[in-house]
């Protein structure tokens, strides 16, 4: 279970982007998480992931509270997420070819050795061709590196998903090809998923359970969102 | 008009943006050029000027004091009768010397400091960024000054100088690009994939930083020679019999009153041109690594 209580999370101090919001992710289970743009869907899905420290609330991962995020995280609790976010183009370094963008996590482990059989088994996974490991990001095109991306975040068999917009960029095939892949993975794993997204034709069919942005706040009796006037 | 056709506007105006662009292409390549063969004229005298020219740069001839530039002497003798063009040409040794190892010092330095306050960000990037403010608000002139005379008289000393005084800029440069670098999602991937602080320094952050860090060190070159000669010529620097373009400029002050041009203009041209070379071409290197020029130059 990944329980997310109350959390109040922002970029600078007094004004959370935000807050009071509660989510539950259960073991196995995939949930679709709605909202408009700009609402703070992303900032809750770095919570999750530990990449971002609320301000308040808890993270609560199979009874354990986290009490430490990014660096400070122990890195099994961090590794125990596979994230994905809405720009390949920025989330991939783009000094790293894409065999060894995907071997990266591997490598910063220290499982240096398992990288290149890892890679083999990821790329046809994701549908990446053998041509295409050896290019760098800026030689692909968006839908190409985002499977790369997607290949990135599972080579190191997370137990939770994170996929923050991972198909808002991308054209219809590519995005059904990369929802099966994260389907077939869960399927295999049994991992939990969050899809933070704004298309909810998508997300109803692909998750178990959608919930919309404004649901969260009324579970919560608290207002989600900090006065806009301010 | 050959062609009777009646042409639309657009593409005459594109035709004229294009040869502007194309005239300032021209120009550009022509610096690079005039630059690059400056620079290698420059190495080349120096490595081999002192193998071909059987003369001792500081051989004293009193009988030949002053004399104006000719065969024999092509850029003249000074106020001792020693060989100006040979002396020039140690000078300017001495000064590309201490320019590039006291520039690559000043960029090792800067850019350890400033990817280090960069990375660890919170209280430890405020206080080293204040040590920062706080160092160049002492004019570095008077700093290196401060730094030289606590040695004897040598090119070590003038080389630590420079060096301790000229990484600021850079250590601000490369603490501007690690920080935007830092909150880029594939650094987010990094934590995510488990890598280390160490590991997103060195393996994300600095690789993204070197070709900043590396234009810094070229630009400072220029700039370290401009202080070896200031501080040469204030006689901090070298010893005073030493060729060295500023002490041979201070010596031939006297002189130039009486009429005698050369002891200073040829000390004077060995520090402009060599500087004015190597940010020539120093400059292209800068346009191609700003994208919105690396653009237009693809035109």
């Amino acid at each position: 279970m990944l329980e997310l209580r109350d959390i109040t999370a922002g970029y600078e101090r007094k004004q959370p982007v935000v807050s009071g919001v509660s989510l539950t992710v259960g073991v196995g289970e995939s949930v679709g998480l709605l909202g408009p743009s700009g609402c703070g869907k992303s900032t809750l899905a770095r919570v999750a992931a530990l990449l971002h420290r609320p301000e308040g609330g808890m993270v609560v991962m199979d009874g354990e509270t986290v009490r430490a995020w990014r660096h400070r995280a122990p890195r099994e609790l961090r590794t125990a997420f596979g994230v994905i976010f809405q720009q390949p183009r920025l989330s991939a370094d783009p000094r790293l070819k894409l065999a060894d963008l995907i071997a990266e996590p591997l490598r910063a482990t220290g499982r240096r050795t398992e990288a290149a059989a890892s890679v083999a088994q990821w790329a046809p996974a994701v549908g990446l061709t053998a041509d295409l490991l050896a290019r760098r990001p800026h030689e692909v095109s968006d839908g190409q590196l985002q499977r790369a991306c997607l290949a990135r975040a599972l080579v190191l068999s997370p137990r939770w998903l994170i996929c923050d917009e991972m198909t808002a960029m991308l054209d219809a095939s590519t995005t059904a090809a990369l929802v099966q892949a994260v389907e077939d993975y869960r399927a295999r794993t049994g991992a939990g998923l969050l899809a933070v997204g704004h298309d909810r034709t998508l997300l109803e069919r692909w998750c178990d359970r959608t919930v919309r942005w404004s649901e969260l706040r009324e579970a919560t009796g608290q207002a989600g969102l900090p006065d806009p006037a301010r | 008009m050959a062609d009777p056709t009646p042409t639309a506007a657009a593409p005459v105006t594109w035709h004229r943006r294009s040869t502007h662009t194309a005239a300032r292409h021209r120009t550009r390549s022509l610096r690079v050029r005039t630059s690059a063969v400056l620079v290698a004229a420059i190495v080349l005298a120096v490595l081999v000027v002192p193998l071909l020219v059987p003369l001792d740069r500081q051989a004293v001839d009193l009988t030949l004091k002053l004399q104006a530039p000719s065969w024999a002497h092509p850029f003249g003798t000074d106020e001792v009768g020693r060989d100006l063009l040979l002396r020039c040409v140690y000078g300017l040794r001495v000064s590309l010397l201490v320019g590039v190892v006291a520039a690559l010092a000043a960029a090792v330095i800067g850019t350890a400091v400033g990817a280090l306050a960069g990375a660890l960000g919170g209280w430890a990037d405020r206080a080293v960024m204040r040590a920062v403010d706080l160092c160049s608000s002492v004019p570095h002139l008077l700093l290196g000054i401060f730094i030289v005379a606590m040695f004897r008289p040598g090119v070590w000393p003038v080389i630590i100088s420079v060096a301790l005084t000229h990484w600021l800029s850079t250590a601000r440069i490369v603490r501007a690009e690690i920080l935007s670098l830092r909150s880029r999602p594939y650094i987010d991937a990094a934590v995510s994939g488990g890598a280390s602080r160490g590991r997103v320094a060195l393996r994300h952050l600095l690789p993204g930083v070197l070709p900043q860090a590396g234009l810094a060190a070229v630009l400072m070159v220029p700039h370290a020679i401009w202080h070896e000669s200031a501080l040469s010529f204030l006689g901090l620097g070298l010893p005073a019999h030493e060729a060295s373009l500023g002490i041979m400029v201070n010596s031939a002050r006297s002189s130039l009153l009486a009429g005698d041009w050369w002891p200073t203009l040829f000390p004077g041209l060995f520090i402009i041109v060599p500087t004015l070379a190597i940010a020539g071409l120093a400059g292209a290197w800068r346009e191609r690594l700003n994208p919105r020029r690396r653009s237009e130059l693809m035109l």
